[in-house]
């Protein structure tokens, strides 16, 4: 936690606080301080950068904010051609895409972060950790070309004619199988933030103080009855942080979710047909923008991405580093 | 009597969910390596079938035209990474210092904060901005804007391992260092981050190993090149959008082209991942 590092300064610390190695080489004083001021500089640097990176979205979205107003969010009418742009069919693919992605792997990622580390023996559970921790550095292009070519065909083959045969009759689930669209785009993303939730609910696990866990097997409890009355209400905060953390990889998340969604600007409630998010629409359309109120738009759009993304991300931080202090991978 | 039995009932249910829930775990992390399994076969067997000494040696080849490679972007992609991690390297390197050694505080708290933000920020994001901001004033896609996108990208990741590593080195050493009369500035770049070597390496492998697979925030910052070129000020080819490009495209030649690429990508950066964590590990191992 950030505020115990405040507390007591890094081993060593800063000159300040060694007169006798500073007393004698008071030359060396002038050299320590422009040193650490360098050194600020640069972390000062990450701070700019983020800032930067908010404003000078903000004010290149400029003539579209002008033209449209906050109505951008709610309207759906995206027609280059009219110049008339509204963002909510995006918004809607992507908002949907992330849930079907949270509705999926997190239940998967809950029961492998419990299996790592309650369950397994200590040998085992290094190299499965190792192994799903690997699934998270596959670069996500290649993940959507195995979408294109493996996962689609199996969704359109398998997956979708089973789910509409059982649950046909909700809108959900309703229509012709194609392949291509919200629900590949869903698996896909599930796919991806399966590590990141995983490994990050397995720290917070771990990080469960074991004379929480004793004192449920001194009640007498099972093992599965130890976690559900230990380890998860200890670790509450931390694996909700795990999966906002996930959250935010998956409203990202540009390429795989690009190569399998379909890329159509639609609000249909069937999972089956064509969407499109707002990453795609960046990577889609980016480098066509014919017109600047065009490009002001798209770059709206990710001013909206940025804007979610650091609201989830600093929630998930907050909440995880309440439980872990250690540093959490992304 | 009857209490016996219900208890010996309940002890029975109570066994049977706690063994169902451990099969219900294990068929989660099953059903998580699947696709892991998945993706690593089908790259491997159709990029072996496809990587050929002409992949590496020659330019794309024209629609409908069979053979042809991807050196040029083999090339672009080294160079364009390379650029990045000149940028990207140094700049978390002496960020990361400084949280370690210097930053408490609330300005140490909010240079955290924003790493962590910046870490979360999705790439395509940083392609935007980097358009804005390079290309836009420039008025050219440019090998050197997707450098600095990648750059972008590498710092909060290398100057988070580096805090955590240079933080691992004894006090002890430090004092000796400092009983000796030498300069805190001098002890910390002979001292402190020499000893924290092997950890800061790990940490650049795997910020080098992530921006190596992207593409998002190069598609329209370094655009693409179907020549050979090695300028800066000019668009260049990379394997991940140029991967992409043939992925969406309807021929089976480039398909094969992608899957080879594919191939070569996944073995560098898991063979990356794989050298970071294992020596991570050791170090670890050794720590404690």
């Amino acid at each position: 936690m950030p505020h115990d590092r405040a507390a007591t300064p890094a081993a060593g610390g800063p000159p300040g606080g060694l007169s006798l190695a500073a007393a004698g080489l008071r030359s060396s004083r002038g050299a320590d301080d422009t040193f650490r001021v360098v050194l600020g500089a640069f972390a000062l640097l990450v701070i700019v950068l983020v800032f930067g990176i908010g404003f000078s979205l903000a004010m290149a979205s400029g003539p579209s904010l002008q033209k449209f107003g906050l109505s951008f969010l709610w309207t759906s009418k995206w027609d280059p051609v009219h110049d008339t742009f509204g963002a909510l069919p995006f918004i809607y693919g992507t908002l949907v895409t992330s849930a079907l992605a949270l509705l999926i792997g997190v239940p998967v990622s809950l029961g492998v972060a419990i299996y790592l580390a309650e369950m397994s023996a200590r040998g085992s559970a290094v190299v499965l950790s190792f192994i799903i921790e690997l699934l998270a550095a596959i670069p996500s292009v290649i993940l959507g070309l195995w979408g294109i070519f493996v996962l689609i065909p199996w969704v359109r083959g398998s997956v979708e004619p089973a789910l509409g045969r059982a649950l046909g009759w909700t809108p959900l689930f309703s229509g012709p199988a194609y392949g291509i669209g919200m629900l590949a785009a869903g698996i896909i993303l599930a796919i991806m933030v399966i590590p990141i939730i995983s490994s990050v609910a397995r720290d917070v696990m771990l990080a469960v103080p074991q004379d929480q866990r004793e004192a449920m097997y001194a009640l007498g409890a099972t093992r599965w009855e130890m976690i559900r009355g230990a380890v998860l209400p200890y670790g509450r905060a931390g694996i909700i942080g795990a999966v906002i953390l996930g959250l935010g990889r998956a409203l990202g998340e540009t390429m795989a979710v690009t190569m399998v969604i379909g890329n159509r600007p639609q609000i249909v409630a069937s999972l089956f047909q064509p969407g499109y998010t707002i990453a795609a629409a960046l990577a889609n359309e980016f480098s066509e923008a014919s017109s600047s109120l065009y490009l002001s738009a798209l770059i709206e759009m990710a001013l909206v991405l940025f804007v979610m993304s650091l609201l989830v991300n600093a929630a998930a931080r907050r909440l995880v580093s309440r439980v872990t202090s250690s540093v959490i991978a992304p | 009597m009857s209490v016996a039995t219900i208890s010996s009932d309940h002890v029975r249910r109570r066994r049977l969910t706690d063994r169902a829930m451990t099969w219900m775990c294990l068929a989660a992390l099953l059903v998580a390596i699947a696709p892991l399994a998945s993706v690593l076969g089908y790259v491997t067997l159709r990029g072996a079938s496809s990587v050929t000494w002409d992949f590496f040696t020659h330019l794309p080849a024209p629609v409908g035209e069979p053979g042809g490679g991807m050196v040029n972007a083999i090339a672009g992609t080294l160079l364009v990474v390379a650029l990045g991690s000149c940028i990207g390297i140094p700049i978390g390197i002496l960020g990361g210092l400084y949280l370690s050694e210097v930053g408490g505080g609330r300005f140490g708290w909010w240079v955290r904060f924003t790493a962590d933000v910046l870490n979360g920020i999705p790439s395509i994001v940083i392609g935007v901005f980097i358009y804005a901001l390079i290309v836009v004033p420039t008025r050219h896609f440019s090998g050197f804007a997707g450098g600095v996108a990648l750059g972008v990208m590498m710092i909060p990741l290398v100057i988070r391992t580096t805090e955590e590593m240079v933080r691992l080195v004894p006090a002890s050493l430090r004092e000796a260092s400092y009983a000796l009369g030498i300069p805190w500035w001098v002890t910390m770049l002979r001292i402190t981050l020499r000893t924290a070597t092997a950890g800061v390496l790990t940490g650049i492998m795997l910020a080098v190993a992530r921006v190596l697979g992207e593409t998002a925030p190069l598609l329209f910052t370094a655009f693409n090149n179907p020549y050979w070129s090695l300028r800066l000020d000019q668009p260049i080819a990379t394997m991940t959008v140029q991967l992409y490009n043939y992925a969406i495209a309807p021929y089976d030649d480039w398909h094969r082209q992608a899957w080879a690429a594919a191939l070569v990508l996944m073995t560098l950066t898991l063979v990356l991942n794989v050298a970071a964590k294992t020596a991570g590990r050791r170090r670890f191992a050794n720590g404690r």
